[in-house]
Parts: C-alpha cells; structure tokens; sequence
C-alpha cells in the first residue's frame, strides 16, 4: 500500500528537485541490466559517426530516475498506475571524470477519483529540458477507516 | 524510402515467455540507483501485499525492447536501425510486475508516418501472463532520423 495518503495531497505540491549525476560507469550498468546495448550509449566514436556530440543516455534510463523520484514521493512503486514521457533532448554524458547531472521535479496537477493524482515531472540536463509531457498517475491511500 | 503503410495494424506473434527473476530485478534496480526494499527483500514485499519482490515502473522495457526487435529488424519494414531514436515511451500498469511472472508480449503497429524527413512509428506491446491475464501495456514512438526521404549529402551527420 502506499504510504502517502489521497487526502495529504494538494494541488501544487512540489516533489524534489533532486540532482542526480550520471556518469559513463552508470550507462554501462544500465545497458546491462536493461539488455540495451546501443553503442551511442557507451562508444564515444560510434556516438559521433551517427552525428551526436557524445555518448549519450538511454532514454530509459533518464525515465527510470524520474520514475523514482515519483514512487519513493508515494512509498511504494505499484501506485504508479499510468506513467509516460516524450524524450525531448538526449542527455550527454561526456567522458570527462564528471559526466553529467539530471535534477528531477515533479509537481501534483490534478486530484482525480479513485484516490488518484496526476503528477507532471520535470527533467533538467543545466538549462534543457530532456523529458516532456512527462506524466505520471499514482494511486494513493484512501482515508483511514 | 518512406516505410510501408500497410504494415499499420500488423500484430508480431507473441513472444516465448519470459520469466521474471529475483536477481534481474535486483540487478535492474541497482542500476537505476533505486533501494526500496520491495525489489530486494521478499518479506518487504510481502508485507506490501505483493506475492514477491516486484519490478521497478521501467523494468518492463527489458521484456519489450526484445519483443520489439521483431519489428523494428524485420527487413520487410526496412527501417534503418543504426538511425533509430526513442521518441516517446509509456507504460499503463495493469497490475504490478513481479519475480516468477512468466511474461508474454504482443507487439502492434499502432502507426506510421513521416515528418520533417523522419519516419516515425508508433508501437504497442500487450504484456500479459501466459494465462492471458493482462499485466501492462506499453507504447513506443520510434524515430528513423532523416529517412523518410532523399536527405542532401551530409545532412546528420
């Protein structure tokens, strides 16, 4: 069940911003566990021939950390009943001892029935945005009996 | 070359199962850097109401990019692989994805169009258990940049 209740939950609350780094070593673990092996997510020259800047994250990747950011708001991962993104911009992650740095947002748009929210979240890479109409609905705990 | 119209409404026969493990959920939530205990501790997720330990919201891109690939390498399609971006993604959970699941997908082409020179395609993959019982349903835009027509040379790269 979900720790956080319907009724706790207003229009406009704010969850985050957390800053996540994502270096190369991430992307490599990534591709592993998810069986995405594309080389423009791990191979600098491949990246580059194919007219990208840099090696660049999975797009999955970027919406797994966002879709953490929303489940641990919630206390448990099966509230999350709806949840989609368009990838706007690719986050580059150069191999530079660094590499990138994601800071994720989210806020409650709505209060819909059911004890359901919808969320919209935001991902930054510096000033770019790198998900849009990234939306997640979350099914809360209703009211104490 | 724009890709073939016909191919919209087109379904890949589903998938052999796929059998959700323990350990692959582990290792899947170690790289997305995510500690809850309910993709790691079984009693923790049976404490939450869950049969086993349950997979995190993007764990089931492992069980549909594979399904996928089906599609996207058919050599009817001819899309050009080296060439494909994500361009949208979303997931509606039926009900949670957990340890011993065995998982089958359906993958339908939901459309095809061409813009701005990019072919763009849109799939939907059915996941459901082999007893049919439906467990999410995941969408995909699939972007071939600069494919859609005649590019001038050295245009993307």
């Amino acid at each position: 069940m979900p720790v956080l209740r319907y009724d706790d939950v207003e229009v406009g609350d704010q969850v985050g911003p957390v800053a996540v780094p994502i270096t190369r070593a991430d992307l490599v673990r990534y591709a592993g566990a998810s069986g995405d092996f594309n080389p423009i997510h791990w191979n600098e020259r491949f990246a580059r021939e194919v007219g990208l800047p840099d090696v660049i994250a999975h797009g999955m990747f970027t919406m797994a950390l966002a879709a953490r950011l929303v489940t641990t708001w919630a206390g448990e991962p099966s509230a999350l009943v709806d949840y989609g993104v368009r990838f706007t911009r690719p986050v580059v992650v150069p191999d530079d001892g660094t590499g990138a740095t994601v800071e994720f947002s989210a806020k409650v748009k709505e209060k819909l029935d059911g004890n359901r929210v919808r969320l919209e979240v935001s991902a930054l890479a510096g000033e770019q945005k790198v998900l849009g109409r990234a939306i997640a609905i979350v099914r809360l705990a209703g009211r104490l009996a | 070359m724009p890709l073939d119209q016909s191919f919209v409404g087109r379904s890949y026969p589903a998938s052999g199962p796929y059998e959700v493990g323990r350990e692959k959920i582990r290792e899947f939530a170690d790289a997305i850097g995510d500690a809850d205990p309910v993709y790691r501790d079984t009693e923790a997720a049976k404490a939450a109401g869950h049969p086993d330990v349950i997979a995190p919201p993007t764990f089931p891109t492992v069980i549909t990019m594979r399904a996928q690939r089906v599609l996207i390498q058919d050599p009817e399609l001819g899309l050009d692989y080296s060439r494909v971006v994500h361009g949208e993604q979303s997931f509606q959970y039926h009900r949670p994805v957990h340890a011993g699941d065995r998982l089958v997908t359906t993958v339908y082409v939901d459309g095809i169009r061409a813009a701005a020179g990019n072919d763009i395609l849109t799939t939907r993959s059915e996941v459901t258990t082999e007893d049919g019982e439906p467990v999410l349903t995941a969408r995909a835009v699939i972007v071939a940049r600069g494919t859609a027509e005649q590019q001038p040379a050295g245009n993307g790269s």
